[in-house]
């Protein structure tokens, strides 16, 4: 049986942070209901990147929503509220990420769904709360990103701040959610409690950030302070970081500067023998190991360092990566199909239930597409 | 307020080391479960050694406090029939097993996942891995940088002509972990309904393209690599302004806005020039234009210029102005925790809430081994 085999959950959310949160339950085994404004839906089924479309919807909608069901419905028709409401009442879940005060105001809140379901787990993000000046501020993930400190980490000491590639706020912030929604079911199940799990984008990169906000509390609030060089985490020693060979780039993660030293052939490096100097000094030890590494290949420096158990990788892009067997044994990518016949190739789930891969092979829905089925299986017309 | 945490009555064993699985027990911890550590005699989790900025409390690094806070310490030699014949009552009690071993080490040890379905056929059992169990790298150190380096990360952040580069924090860590907790928990969920446990078993590399599933969609679909624009790169599948800008006295970052009324709001006649459908095509010149647009005045003049239209911008903090700020003060994501000597330190508290309550604790990290007594003294019960 799938972990969350019968779990219906009605996701009324946008864009990422919630609607990754209902992938992965989905990706369980719940059943995902999308409820999407007719006409137009979730916003991200419009938002292209880097031109690439798929049927005139952009890539990442496909990639957020496979595994899902739509219900086209306008909340502010009194009809399609009610059958809204009406299949509330089969819920285990129901999940938003609206600004605070939209679902009071449609009466979806969760004292309202309560009424409605009194064991109903009820999820939500927001950008920074419920409460405070920035409540109403869009919870964008670079803005978030922004405000929060993070892009003082990544990147070299002189560089601007420089965010994170990849929406890692939404991600995040949604992860934590699908946490406090599981926690809340596995609850509901010993006590036959309701519950409200919230979860904002900024505690969710201040929680991100742990580590290093704590080093921040503890050592006299001073800011982090970036390498000169090859910056790989702004707390730690020489040599961690990435650096370009004569042909690749190699990254190094932790390691003993002297014995790298023999290693490579570089004696300049040999005097390091102290480990405190591998921070105190990191600029300048990396600044010569990024030289010496320039001589040689990434991969005849890699057949000297893995050996030796050097903490070292080769940095590969997609295309490298994908001729790897190391990647292909992973069975990573999953083919799905939506209902107009379109096959889409993306990732699967990460996380693997007593040894299988969960491979759903439907893709994303049309707006609107289960209406129909819900409608007769609820009789909610 | 005296209502149980969802996880409360939960009892989970944590063989796991450094950040990945330990991060998985914190949030359980943090969300009511009972978390002791199983630590080898002696030196424990090696983390406890591993500091950052040199920060020790009570003789553990700061970082091993902040990582294990909430949990309890007992420890074994996986080598002594002794200690293993506790391991095994303990197992026998408890609902959750964790660790990041690298393949075949807890099999060795009599504690596969085979091993331990015979002695509790209801144990959750998590396992972190670097790379999975099969295939060349199964073997490699699980270490996060170099992950981020294999799995074509580090070419989703700086800009286009930059060396590769990382995150400047352990996404693969952080992220394996809350993606354990995840499957952990919908498996107690099943569990609650079945009685029967699981085996949940993911790896950092899996993690990683789970969380560029936008970015391998797109490049399954388009064969194309990503490409960072070549200035104020913000994220590579998106078109500009999408970036992080210096002005006269700070930065400020723009997510998505239509150009021609970013031209309008910012003043800029340069812009004007472009149309939206542009936004792509002319990325880089449409970034430079009003990169050099925005240097010119202050921050607040660009956000008030740009908030009265409704656009998505907002100033770019570091930790100092950020923690000054009332927006973020009302969060109370700060917490003190006071050590078994008396020391008392600022950490961060879990970003769930749950029943709209904020959830701390002021139970520190626990001293190696320091609950053995009392745990030996709870299975002769």
């Amino acid at each position: 049986m799938n972990l969350l085999q019968d779990i219906i959950v009605v996701d009324f959310s946008q864009f990422l942070s919630g609607p990754s949160a209902g992938l992965r339950l989905a990706d369980m085994g719940a059943r995902v209901i999308k409820i999407e404004r007719p006409g137009i839906g979730d916003i991200c089924r419009q938002l292209y990147v880097s031109d690439t479309r798929i049927e005139g919807e952009s890539t990442i909608f496909h990639a957020i929503n496979r595994n899902k069901q739509s219900y086209a419905a306008d909340l502010k028709n009194a009809e399609d509220l009610e059958k809204v409401k009406k299949l509330i009442r089969h819920a285990d879940v129901v999940l938003h990420n609206f600004r605070p005060g939209v679902m009071e105001r449609i009466g979806l809140d969760y004292e309202k769904v309560k009424e409605i379901k009194p064991d109903i787990v009820y999820g939500e993000v927001s950008g920074y709360g419920t409460e405070g000046p920035w409540k109403d501020l869009p919870g964008q993930d670079l803005l978030v990103q922004g405000l929060s400190g993070l892009t003082w980490l990544s990147n070299n000491q002189n560089a601007r701040p420089t965010p994170m590639g990849v929406s890692v706020v939404d991600i995040l912030a949604g992860t934590y959610l699908t946490q406090g929604i599981l926690a809340a079911l596995y609850r509901r199940g010993v006590s036959g409690r309701s519950a409200l799990v919230q979860v904002s984008m900024m505690e969710a990169v201040l929680d991100f950030q742990f580590e290093v906000l704590t080093c921040h509390f503890n050592d006299g609030r001073q800011l982090p302070l970036r390498s000169q060089v090859s910056n790989g985490n702004a707390y730690i020693p020489a040599p961690y970081g990435i650096y370009k060979t004569r042909e690749g780039y190699l990254s190094l993660a932790m390691g003993d500067i002297p014995k790298l030293a023999r290693l490579l052939q570089c004696p300049p490096l040999e005097k390091y023998t102290n480990s405190a100097e591998w921070f105190d000094r990191r600029d300048e030890i990396k600044g010569m190991l990024a030289g010496h590494l320039l001589t040689q290949t990434a991969d005849e420096w890699l057949s000297v360092l893995q050996p030796a158990d050097i903490w070292c990788a080769k940095v590969m892009d997609y295309h490298d990566l994908m001729q790897q067997i190391g990647y292909k044994v992973l069975n990573m990518e999953l083919k799905v199909k939506t209902s107009n016949g379109l096959s889409i190739r993306t990732t699967r789930c990460p996380i693997r239930i007593d040894g299988a891969i969960a491979a759903s092979d439907r893709g994303a829905p049309l707006l609107g597409e289960h209406n129909q089925l819900i409608d007769a299986q609820f009789g909610l017309s | 307020m005296n209502e149980p945490l969802p996880l409360h009555g939960l009892t989970v064993l944590e063989f796991s080391q450094y950040l990945s699985g330990p991060s998985a027990g914190l949030r359980l911890a943090d969300l009511g479960a009972r978390v002791i550590k199983i630590e080898r005699p002696g030196t424990g989790d090696a983390c406890r050694r591993l500091s950052i900025k040199n920060l020790w409390v009570d003789g553990d690094s700061l970082l091993f406090h902040t990582i294990n806070r909430n949990k309890e310490s007992f420890t074994a030699n996986l080598k002594s029939a002794d200690d293993m014949s506790t391991i095994r009552k303990l197992i026998t009690r408890a609902d959750v097993l964790t660790h990041n071993f690298r393949p075949g080490v807890m099999e060795a040890a009599g504690l596969g996942y085979a091993d331990v379905q015979r002695l509790n056929p209801r144990l959750v059992y998590g396992a972190i891995s670097g790379y999975g169990k099969e295939g060349p790298w199964k073997d490699l150190p699980g270490q996060d940088l170099l992950l981020q380096s294999m799995s074509g990360l580090a070419y989703t952040t700086g800009n286009e002509k930059d060396h590769p580069m990382p995150f400047g924090l352990s996404i693969a860590d952080s992220l394996c972990g809350a993606q354990l907790v995840q499957g952990i928990l919908a498996a107690l969920v099943r569990r609650g309904k079945t009685g029967q446990g699981a085996l949940v078993e993911i790896s950092m590399l899996e993690t990683l393209l789970d969380f560029q599933f936008e970015f391998l969609t797109t490049y399954h679909s388009s064969g194309q690599l990503p490409r960072r624009s070549r200035y104020n790169n913000g994220n590579p599948l998106l078109s500009a302004p999408y970036g992080i800008y210096a002005t006269a006295d700070g930065h400020i970052a723009i997510a998505m806005v239509n150009i021609p009324q970013l031209a309008r709001a910012t003043g800029s006649a340069e812009l004007a020039i472009y149309d939206q459908d542009q936004a792509f095509s002319h990325r880089d010149e449409i970034k430079a234009t009003l990169a050099q647009h925005l240097a010119a005045q202050p921050t607040s003049y660009w956000l008030e210029r740009l908030h009265a239209e409704d656009m998505w911008a907002m100033e770019v903090l570091d930790w100092k102005k950020l923690t000054a700020h009332q927006g973020y003060k009302i969060l109370e994501m700060e917490q003190a925790i006071t050590t078994a000597r008396g020391k008392s330190l600022v950490t961060t508290r879990c970003p769930i809430r749950i029943d709209g309550r904020r959830l701390f604790s002021g139970k520190p990290a626990p001293s190696l081994g320091q609950d053995n007594e009392r745990i030996v003294m709870e299975l002769l019960k």
